[in-house]
C-alpha cells in the first residue's frame, strides 16, 4: 500500500482481491443478508402476532402464551363436531395456521365432553382450565365475554326481543333480563339484556341468535371487552375487595406546585382595587 | 411395463406416500378418520402414536413455551426414525412441496433453462443460516418463527384444512425453482430440508456408487436435486454419505448401468480408504 500508483495506472491493472479482504467480505454479506433477512422476518411475525380480537377454542392459554404454545396441527378443529373452528388460512389476516371461531357465523354449542380440548397435543388448549373437580366442565370455559351495544339492540328501544336470553346456554345466569318502565309510551317495559362477566363463556349462541341486522350483542376476547379498575379505587364494604389491595405497593409523588404555599385567591382582594 | 418399472418405480412410490398422507389426514379431518389426524406439524395415529414436528418444536423451545410429553415423544419418534432409517427422506418422500418443486425442476430440464442458467448464484448454506435466524427470532418474539411463514406448513395445512391464499405460496416456490434458481426452494433455503439434513446425517439407508459399472453418462447428477453429494460419480465406490441426499433414488432409477444402488450404510467401506485397483 506504501507505493501508491497514479490513479490511471491502478485502474487498468485489475487485480483480484487478497484472500483476507474476499473472507472479509463474504462475512459482511453474509451478515448483511442475514440482517435484512431477520429484519423483514421479524417484522412480518411481530405485525400478525398482533392481531388480539381473537377468539380461541375453549381452554385456550392467554393469547400470547397461546402464540407460543400451538402446533398449528388442527386437531381440535377435526374434533369440533360443528365446525365452529377453523384454522386461519393465508389471506384471513390472522396468525397463521392457528385456531379461531366466528360465533356469528358458527358458535361454540358447549359440547360437554369438550371433543376439541383433550385432542390439543401442545396444552396450548388446557384441559385443567375447562375441568372443575377434575370432571370437563365447559360452563367454567372463557372463550370471551359478551358485550351488548345498546344502541342497536332493539329492547333497549322498547321492542320486546330476548333471542339473546333464550339462546344462552347458561340461561338466566349469563344474561338476565332487567324490567324497567317505559317512560315514552307509560304503559310498557322495557326488558334489556344484562350481561354477567363472571358467568359467560363467550360461546357466542347469543351472538349467533341476535336478531338485528349486524349483532347487538357479540362476544370478545375478555381483555378487550374489559376495564381494569386498578388498585386505586376499592369497594371498601367489601372484604373481599379488599384484598387486592394485597399485592399493591405504594408511591409518594412530590410535584413542582405542592412545594409552593397556595394562593389565596378569596382573601387576597388587593388586585382588585 | 419394465422400462417404467426400472425408470419410475421409487417416483411412484413416492408420489404413492406423498399423496397417500396427504388423503389420510384429510380423510382425518373430512370423515373423521383416526388412522391419520393431525398435519405434518403434529399429528397422532390411531389417537395413540403421537408423532411432531422435531424443527417446529425445537422453534417453540427457543421461543419459551412449555412443551407438553406428548409433543416431545412424538418429536424424539420423528427424529430416531430419520436418524436411525429415513436420512433427509421426510424431503422427498412426504413433504407435499416437493412435487411442486419437482414439477419446476423437470419443467427447467424440459425448457432447457438449465441451458441459458449454467451457474446457480446462491449458496446451498443459507437453509442453515435460517435455521440459525429462525431460533433467534423465536427467542425475540416469544412465537415459533418460521412456523408463521412456512410454506411447507401453509401448503400442506392448506390441502387438509383449506387453502385460502396458500396457493399463491405455491405458486411462488414454483416460480422460484423455474425461473430464480435451480432447486432453490428445497435445495437452498427451506430449513426444514436443512433440518433433515443434520438429524438423517448418520442413517442407515443410503444410495451406494459402484464405480465399476458407472460410464459416466452424468445422468444421475442431472437428475439430482442435491447434486453436490453425488461427487463421487465415477471416482469412487462409496455410499452417498452426504446428509443434504434425499434418498429420492432417482439416480438410481435413471442410472442405465446398475452403477447405483440402495443398500444399508456399509460402515466398513466408508470409513476405510479405498484400496488401489489391481486388475485394471
Amino acid at each position: 500500500m506504501s507505493n501508491r500508483l497514479p490513479d490511471k495506472e491502478r485502474k487498468m491493472r485489475k487485480q483480484p482481491v487478497s484472500y483476507r479482504r474476499a473472507f472479509l467480505l463474504n462475512t459482511a454479506r453474509a451478515i448483511g443478508l442475514a440482517a435484512m433477512g431477520g429484519l423483514v422476518w421479524s417484522a412480518y411475525v411481530d405485525e400478525v402476532r398482533a392481531s388480539e380480537l381473537l377468539l380461541r377454542p375453549p381452554g385456550a392459554l392467554k393469547e400470547e402464551a397461546f402464540l407460543r404454545t400451538c402446533i398449528k396441527c388442527g386437531m381440535c378443529v377435526e374434533a369440533c363436531p360443528y365446525d365452529t373452528l377453523m384454522l386461519a388460512k393465508p389471506g384471513d389476516q390472522k396468525p397463521l395456521g392457528t385456531p379461531y371461531f366466528v360465533p356469528r357465523e358458527i358458535p361454540c354449542y358447549m359440547c360437554t365432553d369438550i371433543p376439541c380440548v383433550p385432542v390439543c397435543p401442545s396444552g396450548a388448549l388446557d384441559v385443567e382450565s375447562v375441568s372443575t373437580d377434575n370432571k370437563l366442565d365447559i360452563n367454567s370455559a372463557d372463550m370471551g365475554l359478551a358485550v351488548i351495544d345498546h344502541e342497536s339492540c332493539i329492547a333497549f328501544w322498547g321492542i320486546q326481543c330476548d333471542a339473546c336470553y333464550r339462546a344462552c346456554p347458561l340461561l338466566d345466569v349469563a344474561i338476565t333480563v332487567e324490567y324497567e318502565k317505559n317512560a315514552r309510551t307509560g304503559k310498557h317495559a322495557f326488558l334489556k339484556p344484562v350481561v354477567h362477566a363472571d358467568a359467560c363463556t363467550g360461546c357466542g349462541l347469543c351472538e349467533h341468535a341476535c336478531v338485528t341486522e349486524k349483532a347487538a350483542i357479540f362476544v370478545l376476547p375478555r381483555e378487550v371487552a374489559m376495564g381494569k379498575a386498578g388498585t386505586h379505587y376499592i369497594r371498601g364494604w367489601d372484604k373481599k375487595d379488599e384484598q387486592r389491595l394485597e399485592g399493591a405497593s405504594s408511591r409518594t409523588t412530590t410535584t413542582e406546585i405542592s412545594k409552593k404555599s397556595a394562593v389565596d385567591s378569596l382573601n387576597d382582594t388587593g388586585d382588585l382595587y | 411395463m419394465q422400462h417404467l418399472y426400472d425408470k419410475y418405480r421409487f417416483l411412484f412410490l413416492r408420489r404413492l406416500t406423498q399423496v397417500g398422507l396427504l388423503l389420510l389426514y384429510m380423510a382425518g379431518n373430512y370423515f373423521g378418520w383416526t388412522l391419520l389426524m393431525g398435519n405434518l406439524s403434529s399429528s397422532s395415529i390411531l389417537e395413540l402414536i403421537p408423532l411432531s414436528d422435531p424443527y417446529a418444536v425445537l422453534q417453540m423451545f427457543a421461543a419459551g413455551a412449555v412443551l407438553s410429553t406428548n409433543l416431545l415423544i412424538g418429536a424424539v419418534i420423528i427424529v430416531l426414525f430419520y436418524f436411525v432409517i429415513g436420512g433427509r427422506a421426510f424431503c422427498s418422500w412426504v413433504c407435499p412441496v416437493n412435487m411442486i418443486t419437482d414439477a419446476a425442476n423437470s419443467l427447467r430440464r424440459m425448457f432447457d433453462f438449465d441451458k441459458i442458467q449454467k451457474k446457480q448464484p446462491a449458496s446451498r448454506h443459507i437453509r442453515y443460516w435460517i435455521i440459525g435466524l429462525s431460533l433467534i427470532i423465536s427467542m425475540a418474539f416469544g412465537v415459533a418463527a418460521f412456523e408463521f411463514i412456512s410454506p411447507v406448513s401453509m401448503v400442506h395445512r392448506g390441502i387438509i384444512f383449506g387453502l385460502g391464499f396458500g396457493w399463491a405460496a405455491m405458486l411462488v416456490i414454483f416460480l422460484f425453482d423455474l425461473f430464480v434458481l435451480k432447486n432453490g426452494w428445497c435445495g437452498h433455503v427451506c430449513p426444514i430440508g436443512g433440518f433433515y439434513s443434520i438429524i438423517g446425517r448418520f442413517s442407515l439407508l443410503r444410495v451406494h456408487h459402484n464405480e465399476e459399472h458407472c460410464t459416466l453418462c452424468m445422468k444421475c447428477k442431472v437428475v439430482c436435486p442435491e447434486s453436490q453429494v453425488l461427487h463421487m460419480i465415477g471416482k469412487k465406490s462409496i455410499p452417498v454419505l452426504s446428509g443434504e441426499c434425499t434418498n429420492c433414488g432417482r439416480c438410481v432409477e435413471v442410472c442405465d448401468d446398475d452403477a447405483l444402488e440402495f443398500s444399508i450404510r456399509k460402515f466398513a467401506e466408508a470409513s476405510t480408504p479405498q484400496p488401489l485397483k489391481e486388475n485394471i
